[in-house]
């Protein structure tokens, strides 16, 4: 069962909604869209950006919000504002029907989470703030190998602007959560906003514990109590948990940043975190058209990768965020992290290694500049690969079983993935790869984009691929909670780009192919083919492109040889309609993992006919 | 004439300037509005409260946790000190009694029927707040802080490391070009801060803190210098923590890089003068950057504040901030208002640059920053 965040709050939601404006008040700019409805379907028609105003001088978000509706106001010729009041219900190209808006600004929202066994209540614990929207800054456990001075010292640093704490399950043992609680308590910690107020703590764990967590904690924090998020052991409950963060995350992260008191007056939804709502449009989306999904934002600090799988007819929602794997602000941490070689193997030139780690450090202390040559597009791609790569691992590292309320999962699933690692994350039945974030938005060339995604996710089998073009997920996670038909016909429409489909055929056998071999033998029909067959044979280090425009559909039929799957089994022959877009279809037969040379000179060429056949850089065909 | 916003790092000679000084939690002020301060002078004071100190008494003595009140010498606030008893079992034959003492002086923090544990609290740690810049108290923030304000010149660098130190200035090459070496250090570094041009090396670094200078200030520093420095590699541009003996602040960027010529000039017009520093930076929404600051003490109603927030024009002199044109100086020769598309195939806003050369070129906007006064 998916997630979903609290219902908008219906005094203020109109029953008619014809125009919407929503803002995302981001980290540097507060970035506002306007959505009017045209006959019978949504479309986001105009919008407008203006630096956030969180931060001194004007310490009040809400000028950002007033500055970038203006933006739209005279883009579109709609007077939105009466002076600082926004004008409802649209009246012909007068007011709005609702605005309403999501917000990352001041970092977002920072947690702290606890459980007694870290990879059971620890790991559940995670995942629920995780899907929440929140960035998790460190995860306390009893058997976290830290002392207990070196967990309250820990407690006491962070200033998180809420704790969860959860631990044993209901009718279990008291003293491990109750301990976790005393650490909390002796640490009398802060919050990050608002030095007269209590820390918010949610405490969602053994219900049998409740009060002496109330005695512990009940004075010194503003504690709120919540069902556990793993009353047994076999299930995990993670939905009023999160629940109560995003209530709190209004009634006391929000309400004590600069301006947002103001701004939660003027929403016609409840404010959600960034994060939160993009998880929102994607379960919206997989929910309605019944696929798998999943999408990464890289931004400048961060990269957040969200998923929806479907697992045993349920729909299981996941997201993690990597807190510092980014392109600006942490760009010298995904070197550090991926390591030199990593970052180089992308890189189709030579390059001193001294002069690479001078360039990654002048684009992390100066953050908004782009890349002007060739090269330093192609270094900033490299860099992207390994940060997206990252980001995927740790995503796949904690996508492991998790389900929502009612969801079970028995002990012997959980020991298979401590195991195994097995991950939700089934590659092969995936349906659509999202991408979005500055350096897949906004590269040069859309098949630029599709190459760093298919390098960086290696799909296999047929998986469509789509950039979400101005960053508008958050906007339509938010509207979703308001009016669903209008977040998911705006989100088709103008939100993403489809750049074409992958079509990765993958050896599953233990036989190992050579360079040549043939993977599968394929023929797709479609009016949009000038013969109106492409057909062929596709070898193992093959790399293909055949244009298909956007909008235009494919009959694929292609026949795997013996051990190599597309979708169908190993060996079976599979037939589908296959979408295009501003790449085309990409015909991958590299092989899973990606074979690479370790041989510089050989890797150069290796990588320069990849870019070649997807015409990533040179001149196009 | 057309303009572009394109913040840059502000390099002035005589500016009004105020800062903040602010306790992390509540506690006393000690200075009053219209007190002239010195840079070193404690302004504001409170105590931090101590760590804890956990004992699993009911482990240690064999007992359940709900018998913990049973044994128990002392209670929840009591102080204590080291050695002292605080549970003890009381059997009946002596000789197989076993107490536990106090590891540390403090207070009994709380005491817990649940888990047995006992928390002692370490007495508070005091934290002070220096002035940090010379000039006169203009706000007093109760129980938090104050403001101080004071007229000088101000530079502010792209990157630094080290926290907020002061001393004299001491310019150490002729030119901005010079790189610093070793060799060119004064043999009279105690209590300096030396400004030197071009790229400073890590082998340079150390023998300046060798010779009890304060800090360093220099065009640029090679990424592979400051991984040596720091015995790690910096990933997140967050610093002014690391524990070092003196402040590095880099006013250009990484690699091999001479100073702005401004920069330098501005710099060596104080030479000799007592300066604050701090290589705190921080890069992302509410940018921190490293600063230089020579208080001149005259009257901060009589020089305009400078902080304004200004655009670029024609003329302006800008330095470029990306490849391949990285670190040149350069005026705006024109702001083109088409977009332009670069070689990296992006169609990006543009203007067009002459270098201190006579060379002309199309760079990005986004590659280019103000040099502000």
């Amino acid at each position: 069962m998916t997630e979903s965040v609290p219902a908008a709050t219906a005094t203020e939601t109109p029953d008619k909604i014809d125009v919407v404006i929503a803002t995302d008040c981001g980290s540097t700019t507060t970035k506002a869209i306007l959505i009017e409805r045209k006959g019978d379907v949504y479309r986001q028609t105009f919008r407008g950006e203006a630096p956030t105003t969180v931060e001194a001088p004007f310490e009040d978000v809400t000028r950002g919000v007033l500055n970038a509706i203006q933006e739209v106001e005279e883009l579109s010729g709609r007077r939105i504002l009466d002076g600082e009041r926004i004008i409802t219900p649209a009246k012909g190209v007068e007011g709005v029907d609702v605005y309403i808006s999501t917000s990352s600004a001041g970092g977002g929202l920072q947690m702290m989470v606890a459980g007694v066994v870290q990879s059971m209540t620890g790991e559940s614990a995670q995942r629920c703030a995780l899907g929440a929207g929140a960035i998790v800054m460190d995860v306390l456990a009893s058997n976290d190998g830290r002392l207990p001075h070196q967990k309250i010292e820990r407690i006491r640093q962070l200033r998180p602007d809420m704790v969860l704490l959860s631990g044993g399950t209901d009718g279990g043992t008291l003293s491990h959560v109750v301990e976790l609680a005393e650490f909390i308590s002796a640490a009398d910690p802060r919050p990050r906003f608002g030095s007269g107020f209590q820390l918010p703590v949610i405490y969602a764990g053994n219900k049998d514990a409740a009060e002496k967590i109330e005695e512990t904690l009940g004075e010194k924090t503003a504690l709120t109590l919540t069902e556990n998020l793993r009353p047994v052991l076999e299930q995990e409950n993670l939905g009023p948990a999160r629940h109560v963060i995003h209530d709190l995350f209004l009634e006391h992260v929000m309400a004590q940043a600069p301006g947002y008191r103001k701004l939660m007056g003027w929403t016609g939804a409840p404010i959600l975190p960034t994060p939160a709502a993009v998880g929102q449009i994607m379960q919206t989306i997989a929910r309605q058209r019944g696929i798998n999904v999943l999408g990464v934002d890289i931004g400048g600090a961060t990269t957040d990768v969200f998923s929806v799988f479907t697992v045993d007819g349920e729909s299981v929602f996941n997201r993690t965020v990597s807190a510092n794997l980014g392109m600006s602000y942490s760009i010298s941490n995904v070197l550090s992290e991926a390591g030199l070689d990593d970052v180089m193997r992308w890189i189709p030139f030579e390059l001193d290694e001294a002069d690479l780690r001078d360039r990654i450090k002048n684009k992390m202390i100066r953050p908004t500049t782009i890349p002007q040559t060739l090269q330093e597009l192609q270094i900033e791609h490299g860099v992207a690969r390994e940060a997206l790569r990252l980001a995927y691992v740790q995503h796949r590292q904690l996508a492991v079983g998790l389900k929502g309320v009612q969801a079970e999962r028995t002990l012997s699933d959980v020991f298979d993935q401590t195991e195994t690692g097995a991950s939700l994350i089934d590659m092969m039945a995936l349906d659509l790869l999202v991408g979005s974030g500055g350096v897949l938005s906004h590269a040069p060339r859309r098949s630029q984009t599709a190459a760093m995604m298919v390098d960086t996710y290696r799909p296999e089998g047929i998986t469509r691929l789509a950039v979400d073009s101005i960053f508008m997920m958050p906007h339509l996670g938010v509207l979703s909670t308001v009016n669903e038909k209008a977040a998911t016909e705006v989100f088709e429409r103008d939100c993403i780009v489809h750049l074409g489909t992958c079509v990765a055929p993958v050896n599953v056998g233990k036989r190992e192919m050579k360079p040549n071999d043939v993977l599968a033998t394929y023929e797709m029909t479609s009016g949009a083919f000038g013969s109106g067959v492409e057909s062929g044979e596709l070898r193992v280090s093959d790399l293909r492109l055949i244009p298909l425009a956007e909008g235009a559909e494919a009959k694929l039929s292609i026949s795997p040889v013996r051990d190599v799957d597309v979708g169908g089994g190993a060996g079976q022959a599979y037939e589908t309609t296959i979408h295009g877009g501003t790449v085309g279809v990409i015909l991958d037969g590299r092989g899973r993992p990606l074979q690479m040379s370790l041989d510089p000179v050989t890797r150069v060429q290796q990588l320069e006919g990849w870019y070649q056949a997807l015409q990533i850089y040179g001149e196009r065909a | 004439m057309a303009h572009a916003y394109t913040p840059g790092l502000r390099v002035t000679a005589n500016t009004a300037l105020r800062r903040t000084r602010r306790l992390p939690l509540k506690g006393e002020v000690l200075v009053a509005e219209g007190d002239h301060v010195r840079r070193d002078q404690v302004v504001a004071r409170t105590d931090l409260p101590g760590d804890v100190v956990t004992l699993n008494i009911v482990n240690r003595l064999g007992i359940s946790a709900e018998e913990i009140p049973r044994y128990m010498l002392k209670s929840e606030g009591d102080v204590v000190s080291v050695g002292e008893i605080l549970a003890e079992t009381r059997p009946l034959i002596k000789w197989f009694k076993t107490e536990i003492a106090s590891e540390i002086d403090g207070t009994i923090e709380s005491i817990s029927s649940v888990t047995g544990q006992v928390m002692l609290r370490k007495p508070p740690a005091p934290v002070e707040v220096p002035a940090y810049i010379d000039g006169i108290v203009v706000e007093v923030i109760p129980e938090e802080g104050v403001i101080i304000e004071n007229v000088g010149a101000f530079v502010q660098g792209i990157f630094g490391i080290g926290g907020e130190r002061w001393g004299k200035l001491q310019m150490i090459t002729d030119t901005p070009q010079q790189d610093v070496t070793p060799d060119i250090l004064p043999a009279d570094s105690e209590g300096k801060i030396l400004v030197g041009g071009g790229r400073v090396s890590h082998a340079a670094v150390e023998a300046a803190r060798d010779k009890g200078a304060v800090g360093i200030i220099a065009g640029g520093i090679a990424d592979g210098d400051l991984r040596q420095l720091l015995g790690y590699d910096l990933g997140v541009a967050i610093t002014g923590s690391e524990e070092i003996d003196l402040s590095v602040i880099v006013t250009e960027g990484f690699g091999d890089i001479s100073m702005a010529r401004k920069t330098f000039n501005t710099l060596s017009a104080c030479d000799g003068r007592d300066a604050s520093l701090s290589g705190a930076t921080q890069i992302r929404a509410g940018v921190l950057r490293p600063e230089i600051i020579i208080p001149s003490n005259e009257d901060a109603t009589q020089v305009p504040d400078a902080s304004h927030v200004g655009g670029i024009g024609e003329g302006d002199p800008l330095r470029v901030i990306r490849a391949p044109y990285f670190g040149r100086i350069g005026t705006v020769v024109e702001l083109i208002s088409e977009l332009h598309q670069v070689e990296s195939g992006a169609t990006v806003r543009v203007l067009e640059v002459e270098f201190e050369d006579g060379e002309r070129a199309i760079v990005p906007r986004a590659n280019v920053e103000l040099i502000e006064e």
